[in-house]
């Protein structure tokens, strides 16, 4: 395994909100100029917002834009009780400045000279560091097979959807697997029921590859259940790397 | 949270507890034989890197302290790795172990230590952030020197304060 040793400071910046768009109802993509170091498919930032009165809030976004494109795009969910997605949802402006730093991590991420096959498995917005790698990869016009399989509750909430169709139209390697937990399925190779083990020995049975680099990223519930279904599915665990959302230990 | 893989299965069955100077082996427990050490209680606030903390937790289990004690080590160095099952390792000062700051947690909230909150056993050493409280840890190796762990390696710092936010590499 490739061990990148940072030496540098992880120093902030300030970085310019160019554009908001929003991918879901609940889901906003920001696109921000910054001058941080380039990433690798995977990596996330920290992101500090300061308000008047000098109270700092800070929070770690992952990476969605592709290693290499100009505008840094972090795609953010919307948390009822959050410090600080709600301003991304309801106060941020293009031409705003915020604080960044990174980018950061160097286990959960994807260069091209690691090859594939890829098995990415995403609950929620856990596509977003997935959605770098997917981008990273068709940029890089590679000859490795990838299987994305992204749980949501309906297919509205899927984020990037129309993305990954595209990809998956133009991409012979690429294949997109939808499950919606709450909604019906959309079309004939999706599924609308709970990742378990039956359902993920199905996908990758239908898939037909032996995956080299496996990628799981959602809430802690969400890996916990999809890992432990992989490694008694007989997936080496020593092939999966995780990427857990939320506040428990 | 930080965890770079599924959650290991550990077996208390073949669990094993050792402590190593580099490669040599000063002392091994099975869990029978750590179940009969001293075991101590604390209650106090946790903090993890991806910044929440989770306050007024009770651990109990085998402070290191006693742990060497009981096997007779004097620390040979100033810095360990602390070592896990799914081949995790994070790098510590041993004086931060020492003086009661640290224990081998083997109970949360009374019960046994659930698999995916680092059971059978994982390190606790709650003045600094989580990732150095290893889960699923199956033995502590003193190292000559301060040698970086897994996510030492990756960018996060080498000794990890919270009340200083030492989170990345050369923070300050």
């Amino acid at each position: 395994m490739t061990v990148e040793t940072s030496v540098t400071p992880v120093r902030w910046e300030q970085a310019v909100i160019e554009r908001i768009v929003p991918r879901t109802p609940r889901v906003t993509s920001v696109f921000l100029r910054t001058r941080l170091a380039p990433h690798v498919a995977g990596q996330h930032v920290d992101v500090r917002l300061t308000a008047p009165d000098g109270y700092q809030a800070q929070r770690s976004y992952s990476i969605a834009s592709a290693p290499g494109t100009g505008l840094m795009e972090l795609a953010i969910e919307q948390l009822d009780d959050g410090e600080v997605s709600p301003f991304f949802h309801d106060v941020a402006r293009a031409g705003d400045t915020i604080e960044v730093r990174g980018p950061i991590g160097g286990h959960f991420v994807w260069r091209v000279e690691d090859g594939g096959p890829i098995l990415l498995i995403a609950g929620g917005s856990g596509v977003v560091p997935l959605m770098a790698i997917v981008r990273g990869w068709s940029a890089a016009e590679p000859k490795t097979s990838v299987l994305l399989v992204y749980s949501a509750r309906t297919w509205e909430e899927l984020v990037f959807r129309d993305e990954l169709l595209s990809i998956q139209a133009r991409e012979a390697d690429f294949t997109f697997i939808a499950t919606t937990t709450r909604g019906a399925r959309h079309r004939p190779e999706d599924l609308d029921r709970r990742l378990d083990r039956p359902l993920l020995h199905e996908i990758l049975t239908r898939w037909g590859r032996s995956p080299r680099e496996i990628y799981v990223c959602g809430s802690n519930v969400f890996v916990e259940a999809v890992t432990s279904s992989l490694v008694l599915e007989a997936v080496p665990p020593g092939l999966i790397r995780t990427e857990r959302f939320g506040g428990k230990d | 949270m930080l965890a770079k893989g599924p959650t290991p299965s550990v077996d208390p069955a073949i669990w094993r507890f050792t402590i190593h100077d580099g490669s040599q082996l000063l002392a091994q427990w099975t869990w029978a034989q750590f179940e009969t050490l001293p075991q101590t209680v604390w209650r106090g606030d946790i903090h993890c890197v991806t910044k929440w903390s989770k306050l007024d937790t009770t651990w109990s289990g085998v402070t290191i302290d006693d742990l060497f004690q009981s096997a007779g080590v004097t620390p040979p160095s100033a810095y360990l790795l602390a070592e896990s099952h799914d081949d995790y390792d994070t790098n510590l000062p041993v004086a931060d172990l020492l003086g009661g700051k640290a224990m081998i947690a083997t109970r949360f909230a009374g019960a046994p230590l659930a698999a995916e909150h680092g059971g059978p056993a994982r390190l606790l050493v709650p003045h600094l952030y989580f990732w150095k409280s290893a889960k699923w840890i199956k033995g502590l190796r003193f190292t000559a020197r301060d040698e970086a762990g897994f996510w030492e390696q990756r960018g996060y710092h080498m000794y990890g304060d919270p009340w200083r936010e030492q989170r990345y590499t050369n923070d300050p």
